[in-house]
């Protein structure tokens, strides 16, 4: 490997792992939030593909982009509030089967109305433009991801930590019942968190399908569950950990995949899920949690 | 009712299936679709009962059940193929030299060990996946049960991955998959297996490591307390669960004759996890129920769905391909929003609940009155 | 030494900042009934985790019958926040998990009753016997020790008919009036065969005259079963009634210890405790 590839499959790496950031960052929020592991999440990734396929027939992107956005983050909070808000009480195990119907239920969907073959993703002519710098060359939108990823996050950070909006997610995310007594809106607040994830994830959804050229109703699955891990690993609940999380695992697979090793990259994303559960189940910047008996 | 009572009824109840199971056996193309969707059906409940062993028994919510029965499913295939077919299965890169001595070992053996063959597969399969159950449920299962979904789902995904990758070619046929598996000799027969692990299952559950299963599932704190290993109990009731997944999965591989990685994807959980919530998280009677319920309805009954329908020159909206699908998810979402219990909730079929809803049937006052 | 049944040595159980748990040291003889009070807040139910395993202490040992079962230093993150008196008096790490400790004999009940809600009575009893029980999985499932399976229900039998359970056997827990879910409780921790019982706040929710029945249940318990009983409580009445000894917790610190009439008598903790509940409710 030339050092020139090694940049190359760095900045590929890079690119990748943004996307997978900022999916993993609606992961991680919900998780935080409503204690739920949001396998819808992926699912609502792929349809923002979808809906940017459909988007793109009739507007250019620049009013194709803002409406995938608009559309996700309604499929989001439309979720939220039929799927999760009637069990919010009900035992872990019935909302997580609900998660578990609702990605189902968007996946049939999907291949119910845009058949499983794949489609093939619009082209964004200014993302696809070629770059070159030195001896690396590559489209634009493998320079504009991490960039993107970055200020996204910043901007959710300032968000989180010096608006009300973002007290209230920090209060209910300590604690549920506290900070509703305190008077907080749960249920904006809970809905705040889905636009917010929803968001990211068509964000992510652009950056990631403009790479891949196509999507399929099932191309939610695999990376919602490396963004779930990208979660995990970065510690789940914070948002710098899934950032870094998104990152380590976009490079690591992009590397696996240019060593040759392709058909184990999924798999070696699951075995460093086991890894960081034995060693260090609270991630890398989560905090260790006691259960009050 | 008296004990001897239940005996009869039960024993009747017995020889009513069996005699529908050879009425079917004799007349199997005539009644073509329901033998299959029998058939399907009693082995899918073998895996849903298993699934709620782990996740309506103990508590613990595993997601790896496509996975383990991969695992089973190819264990019971490379076992049972003969060796006379071996050269049209693995016409791309050929077969493992160790295996087919192996096979070929098998195949030397006395005839009474042909015979027990595929039970041998089966059970062989089922501890093979046993041993992996262990090696994940070690890490994973001292942590909350939400990293257990997820790391089971992902483990599934990484056995088809690996299934399916060329360097497995010589075991597996990688994405090509195996075909020509013999198959069972009757349905009576898939259904005496059946019984066995259910019955197996349920004997289990009702003794005192059944108990200890469920005192974890309602308060883990309280069951430590209780002197209650929590590590152990878990290993052991997911290492089980996982050993009669594979055990289905290697029934299923000698009912569909060819399978291979594509079968085992996470849609094929999502499935059985359908089943076992329709049945009643924590019911055995209600997953063997909804496991022929939902088989039916999905392969037979519901199949409409997916066809074009005109009703009196009028083209019906909506129906085709994938709308069947699309009807399911949505009862599997109605069912978990609205009607958390299922079918049986957490109760068993008993014989004295049967008596107590006729005699509520035939006569409303009296059997409504106490039910306190 | 050979009569302890219980040694708790320098415990001190922190949280982040908050220290629940300072510097405990206290011990329980055999047969004895000694209680453990303290305004709401001073870190006794948080000993009793500690004693049970379900926390490891920030530093400290705690003995049962001689034996150590959990032991500690401050490390990492807590080594900054502890600097307490017993700082380096320990150097081993080692906890044991609270089913290895309730199997040493030592069995507890919990403050908010933690029953097994939707299993009947005599399940909830019978539950606890199946630590004692010596047949594996296979056994078990088969029904081989149908023997050990029918002198274990017998058991439970036994013990439901002496907490007055025998009628509501079947009924599911949470089903149980208040009162019975405490007996309840009692009975599923005896079921492990306890010698040390740890009672949390017995008596909460209960009127005088059930607090009367549960000072002589405690007693007849004791008898019986050849106990030893350290419990947490608030009824003033019952505690000076029952114990032996009382150790007296405020923010986390002992504070008295004694037999009843000194604590009674002890300026300090009448103005930390007792004095605050007379001018209160009663």
């Amino acid at each position: 490997m030339t050092l020139a590839t090694f940049f190359q499959h760095v900045l590929t790496g890079i690119s990748l792992g943004g996307a997978y950031a900022l999916i993993a960052i609606g992961y991680t929020m919900v998780y935080g939030i409503l204690r739920l592991i949001n396998f819808a999440h992926g699912d609502i990734f792929m349809m923002a593909g979808y809906f940017m396929i459909f988007s793109m027939v009739t507007f250019p992107w620049q009013i194709a982009i803002p409406l995938v956005c608009l559309l996700t983050v309604v499929l989001g909070v439309v979720i939220e509030r039929v799927a999760y808000k009637p069990i919010r009480t009900a035992p872990r195990m019935s909302i997580m089967i609900s998660a578990i119907g609702v990605s189902y239920l968007i996946q049939n969907l999907a291949t119910y109305l845009f058949t499983a073959l794949p489609r093939a993703y619009p082209e964004i002519p200014f993302l696809k433009k070629i770059f070159q710098i030195g001896s690396i060359s590559s489209s634009l939108v493998t320079f504009i991801t991490p960039v993107l990823t970055i200020l996204l996050v910043i901007g959710l950070i300032l968000l989180i930590n010096h608006t009300k909006v973002g007290m209230a997610m920090r209060a209910v995310s300590k604690d549920f019942e506290t900070a509703q007594l305190m008077g907080i809106r749960i249920n904006n607040t809970i809905s705040t968190t889905f636009i917010i994830g929803s968001l990211l994830a068509a964000i992510g959804s652009i950056l990631y399908f403009t790479d891949r050229s196509s999507v399929t109703p099932f191309s939610g699955t695999l990376p919602g569950l490396k963004c779930f891990i990208a979660a995990v690993l970065g510690g789940i609940g914070s948002i710098p950990g899934a950032v870094v999380g998104g990152f380590a695992i976009g490079i690591c697979e992009t590397f696996l995949v240019a060593m040759g090793y392709s058909t184990y990259s999924d798999a070696f994303t699951f075995v460093l899920l086991i890894i960081i559960l034995l060693f260090r189940p609270t991630g890398l910047f989560g905090e260790k949690m006691i259960d009050k008996v | 009712m008296t004990k001897s009572k239940k005996m009869i009824y039960t024993a009747i109840l017995g020889v009513l299936i069996l005699a529908l199971l050879i009425f079917l056996e004799a007349n199997k193309t005539q009644y073509g679709m329901a033998y299959t969707i029998l058939q399907k059906g009693i082995i899918l409940s073998v895996v849903a009962v298993s699934m709620n062993l782990v996740t309506g028994f103990t508590g613990l919510f595993s997601l790896g059940q496509a996975g383990f029965m991969a695992i089973g499913a190819y264990v019971t295939a490379i076992f049972l193929i003969p060796v006379e077919n071996i050269k049209d299965v693995y016409y791309i890169s050929g077969i493992a030299p160790g295996i087919l001595s192996f096979k070929n070992w098998l195949e030397a053996g006395p005839a009474f060990t042909q015979m027990l063959l595929p039970y041998i597969a089966l059970i062989i399969g089922g501890v093979v996946a046993a041993l992996f159950a262990a090696l994940i449920g070690y890490p994973v299962l001292r942590l909350k049960s939400d990293y257990l979904a997820i790391a089971t789902l992902g483990f599934s995904e990484i056995v088809r991955a690996i299934i399916s990758s060329p360097q497995m070619d010589t075991i597996t046929n990688g994405s090509y998959g195996l075909k020509k598996i013999p198959g069972f000799v009757s349905i009576v027969e898939t259904f005496g297996i059946m019984v066995v692990c259910v019955l197996l299952m349920v004997l289990l559950l009702r003794s005192t490591y059944g108990r200890a299963f469920r005192a974890i599932r309602e308060d883990e704190v309280a069951a430590e307390a209780m002197g209650i290993n929590l590590a152990k109990h878990k290993q052991m009731s997911f290492i089980i669960g996982s050993f009669f997944s594979a055990v289905s999965g290697g029934m299923l591989a000698m009912f569909m004759r060819s399978i291979d990685s594509r079968t085992f994807s996470v849609s094929l959980t999502y499935d059985i996890l359908l089943i076992v919530v329709i049945g009643g998280i924590g019911s055995v009677t209600g997953s063997v129920i909804a496991a022929l319920l939902v088989t039916a309805s999905k392969e037979w009954w519901l199949r409409f769905f997916d066809n074009p329908l005109a009703i009196g020159g009028v083209q019906i909206p909506f129906f085709r391909t994938g709308f069947r699908m699309v009807i399911f998810s949505i009862i599997l979402l109605v069912v978990v929003l609205f009607y958390q219990k299922g079918i049986m909730g957490k109760n068993e079929f008993s014989w004295e609940r049967l008596e107590k809803r006729f005699k509520k049937l035939i006569s409303p006052k009296k059997g409504g009155a106490k039910n306190v | 030494m050979s009569n302890q049944v219980l040694k708790l040595s320098d415990i001190t159980m922190q949280f982040g900042g908050v220290v629940a748990v300072d510097n405990l040291s206290l011990e329980v003889n055999q047969n004895e009934i000694v209680s453990l009070i303290g305004p709401n807040g001073a870190g006794k139910t948080t000993a009793f985790n500690v004693i049970t395993g379900v926390y490891a202490p920030t530093n400290g040992a705690v003995y049962v019958k001689d034996s150590m079962i959990t032991s500690n230093f401050p490390k990492g993150n807590m080594k900054k926040l502890y600097a307490g008196e017993s700082k380096g008096n320990y150097s081993t790490t080692m906890k044991k998990t609270p089913d290895q400790i309730t199997k040493l004999g030592v069995a507890r009940t919990f403050q908010n009753i933690r029953l097994f809600k939707e299993l009947t009575a005599f399940d909830n009893v019978l539950i606890a016997k199946h630590m004692r029980q010596k047949s594996n999985v296979f056994s078990a499932t088969l029904g081989i020790n149908y023997k050990e399976e029918q002198s274990m229900r017998e058991e439970t039998m036994k013990l439901l008919e002496i907490l007055g359970l025998t009628e509501v056997k079947d009924e599911v827990a949470s089903s149980l009036p208040y009162g019975q879910q405490r007996h309840l409780e009692i009975a599923r921790a005896l079921a492990t065969n306890p010698e040390l019982l740890l009672l949390d706040e017995p008596a909460a929710g209960m009127n005088p005259q059930e607090t009367d029945e549960l000072t002589a249940f405690i007693f007849d318990i004791r008898k019986k079963f050849n106990l030893t009983i350290f419990m947490i409580e608030h009824h003033m009445d019952l505690v000076m009634d029952i114990s032996d000894r009382i150790y007296v917790l405020d923010f986390g610190k002992l504070i008295a210890s004694g037999t009843p009439a000194e604590i009674q008598n002890n300026q300090r903790v009448i103005d930390a405790y007792l004095g605050v509940q007379e001018d209160g409710e009663e």
